[in-house]
């Protein structure tokens, strides 16, 4: 009798878990339990149709030996090595330029997010695709201009640029949210220093950057794992090419599992990925208290 | 009078810069209206001969199963009810995680912020077997598609909405419960009208995010005539590469229009419902 009290007891008080308990029971059938189930694929030869015959190491062994494996993971790190910071600061940039108060500026804003409501559509792509194409858009411009024509998708250098600048047009989100950070800094702390002789570079470097120095490196964060698992652009204007120089990580591991079922291989190349941008990530937040600046530590400005 | 004709030239740069930023969309709006040979040797925004066989080939029927409007009408028809779910279990998550405590509360906040970097590809070989175990591939509910966002899979959407009920008082609750109301009608009759901005904007993401996602439909959608947008503009293009750009174009803009729209609307109903898209690529 009493434990049962007890137990009606414990009922009441964490009663409110039913809240979250739609949200408990995706997060386990749709995240954790699949992670594990791909984990443990990775250690096995499961082919769709298949079946499984083996369970071992294989699956990693043939990425380390897999000469296009290594490749598409060289490619899928350089491509995130330009994209990210070449968006951030794109990103930063017009941030700057649009955090000013003045009559339509709200306009500006909302016009230079527009790229980015397109983001990872197909349409986007395909425009892109267009734009590039031999003697499409961006080469008219460059004869226009007596430049060379580049024939920009059948060129191994310049297709991945392609890619780049698709995302780099893109650079609404990062943007809106430094906009807020900049939005927030105290304009007495800047008038403060504009007083004391500082201009308007040192102003930036000194204060604004240091300030809105954790959301650039949240941000940075969001688009370094964002990156590592792009997709969509390569799939449909390169798809891999030519001569598989854009062919990401992402690609192999759709085609492996999805042209060829072979989940093991495919589940395997994703745990490699995952842990790629954990290692990243791992780094980078290491490096944070170097990077970032915290009003409450560091105090004197 | 210096500041303000210094105020007209800033603006005068920022509008080159957004023509030259929405250049691509204006050329892919003129070049609709251009016929094939002319695309790709024509810059400017003007068609020297304008013509609406683009218009009229893109809403043609492809392999007599699909068109550009039923694809339309297949996308909204899930995308909408997929919307409206994943703003409601994302509200009571939020505030479940908010407003109470209970056993366990803070393991299963670390897993919460701990998704937010999952990448999602890790994900798609298992997901697609679970999905073929349960039989929902090819589902004419489009169950993959709906069913982990209607149990509040978007991780962001949770956390930027706890950062608003952090900022709503614990004061208003209080008063309310004084008044009778029980948890769920606070939240309903007190909260979620305070939370209409934010409610707003994350739902208009999860609309753009979902009609642009491709990676979802590619996978779990075979039969044609449920295709959605995103998988039948790749196919018309994939089916007119090299001949009919116009058409493939119009195509494009198309799809395009109805987030144009809806991202318009919303900037004019809320003050910034893009302030939240930061938050994912």
């Amino acid at each position: 009798m009493k434990q049962h009290k007890r137990f009606a007891g414990f009922c009441k008080r964490n009663r409110h878990i039913l809240y979250i308990v739609p949200w408990i029971i995706g997060f386990l059938c749709f995240q954790a339990l699949p992670m594990l189930y791909s984990l443990l694929c990775g250690f096995t030869d499961f082919h769709l149709f298949r079946g499984i015959t083996k369970i071992g190491l294989m699956q990693y062994q043939r990425i380390l030996t897999d000469a296009e494996v290594l490749r598409a993971i060289g490619i899928t790190l350089l491509y995130t090595g330009l994209v990210v910071p070449l968006k951030i600061l794109t990103a930063l940039f017009i941030a700057c330029l649009l955090n000013r108060s003045m009559k339509g500026i709200r306009v500006f804003r909302t016009l230079y997010y527009l790229p980015s409501i397109l983001g990872g559509s197909i349409a986007a792509s395909i425009l892109w695709k267009a734009l590039f194409r031999d003697h499409g858009f961006i080469n008219q411009i460059l004869s226009l201009l007596h430049l060379p024509e580049i024939a920009w998708l059948a060129e191994p250098n310049a297709a991945l640029w392609v890619i780049i600048l698709l995302r780099v047009w893109e650079f609404g989100s990062p943007m809106v949210l430094l906009l807020a950070a900049l939005e927030q800094i105290p304009t007495s702390l800047i008038e403060a220093a504009r007083l004391d002789g500082a201009g308007a570079i040192s102003i930036f470097f000194r204060i604004r950057l240091p300030m809105i120095s954790p959301v650039l490196f949240y941000t940075t964060m969001i688009q370094l794992c964002a990156a590592l698992q792009e997709f969509n652009a390569p799939f449909v204007i390169t798809d891999g090419g030519p001569r598989g120089s854009t062919t990401l990580i992402s690609l192999l591991l759709y085609r492996s599992a999805f042209t060829e079922y072979q989940m093991g291989y495919a589940s395997a190349m994703a745990w490699v990925l995952f842990l790629l941008t954990t290692v990243l990530v791992g780094v980078f937040l290491l490096t944070r208290n170097r990077l970032v600046f915290y009003q409450e530590e560091g105090g004197g400005i | 009078m210096k500041r303000r004709r210094y105020h007209v030239i800033y603006g005068i740069i920022l509008l080159i810069g957004a023509v030259i930023l929405l250049y691509p969309l204006l050329w892919l709006f003129s070049s609709t209206f251009r016929e094939n040979q002319a695309i790709f040797t024509e810059t400017g925004l003007l068609p020297s001969s304008p013509t609406l066989s683009g218009w009229k080939a893109a809403f043609s029927d492809y392999g007599g199963q699909i068109n550009l409007l039923s694809a339309m009408a297949n996308t909204y028809a899930y995308v909408l009810p997929k919307v409206v779910l994943t703003l409601i279990s994302v509200t009571l998550t939020a505030y479940g995680f908010s407003r109470f405590q209970f056993k366990g509360k803070r393991i299963w906040m670390l897993l919460l912020f701990s998704t937010l970097f999952l990448p999602q590809t890790v994900l798609y070989v298992p997901q697609y077997v679970l999905f073929e175990r349960l039989g929902w591939l090819d589902s004419p509910l489009y169950l993959p598609l709906i069913v982990p966002a209607a149990l509040a899979g978007e991780t962001v959407f949770i956390i930027t909405l706890m950062q608003f009920f952090r900022s709503i008082p614990k004061q208003f609750d209080e008063a309310a419960r004084l008044d009778g109301c029980n948890s769920l009608q606070i939240l309903w009759h007190i909260l979620v009208p305070m939370l209409r901005p934010a409610l707003i904007s994350c739902g208009v993401l999860q609309l753009l995010w979902s009609v642009n996602d491709y990676m979802g439909p590619l996978l779990y959608i075979k039969t044609p005539s449920r295709y959605p947008l995103s998988i039948f503009v790749k196919l018309s293009m994939d089916a007119d590469s090299g001949f009919q750009w116009n058409r493939v174009l119009a195509v494009c803009c198309i799809a395009m229009l109805p987030q144009i729209l809806v991202y318009f609307i919303a900037q004019r109903t809320t003050d910034s419902p893009i302030a939240t898209g930061g938050i994912k690529g």
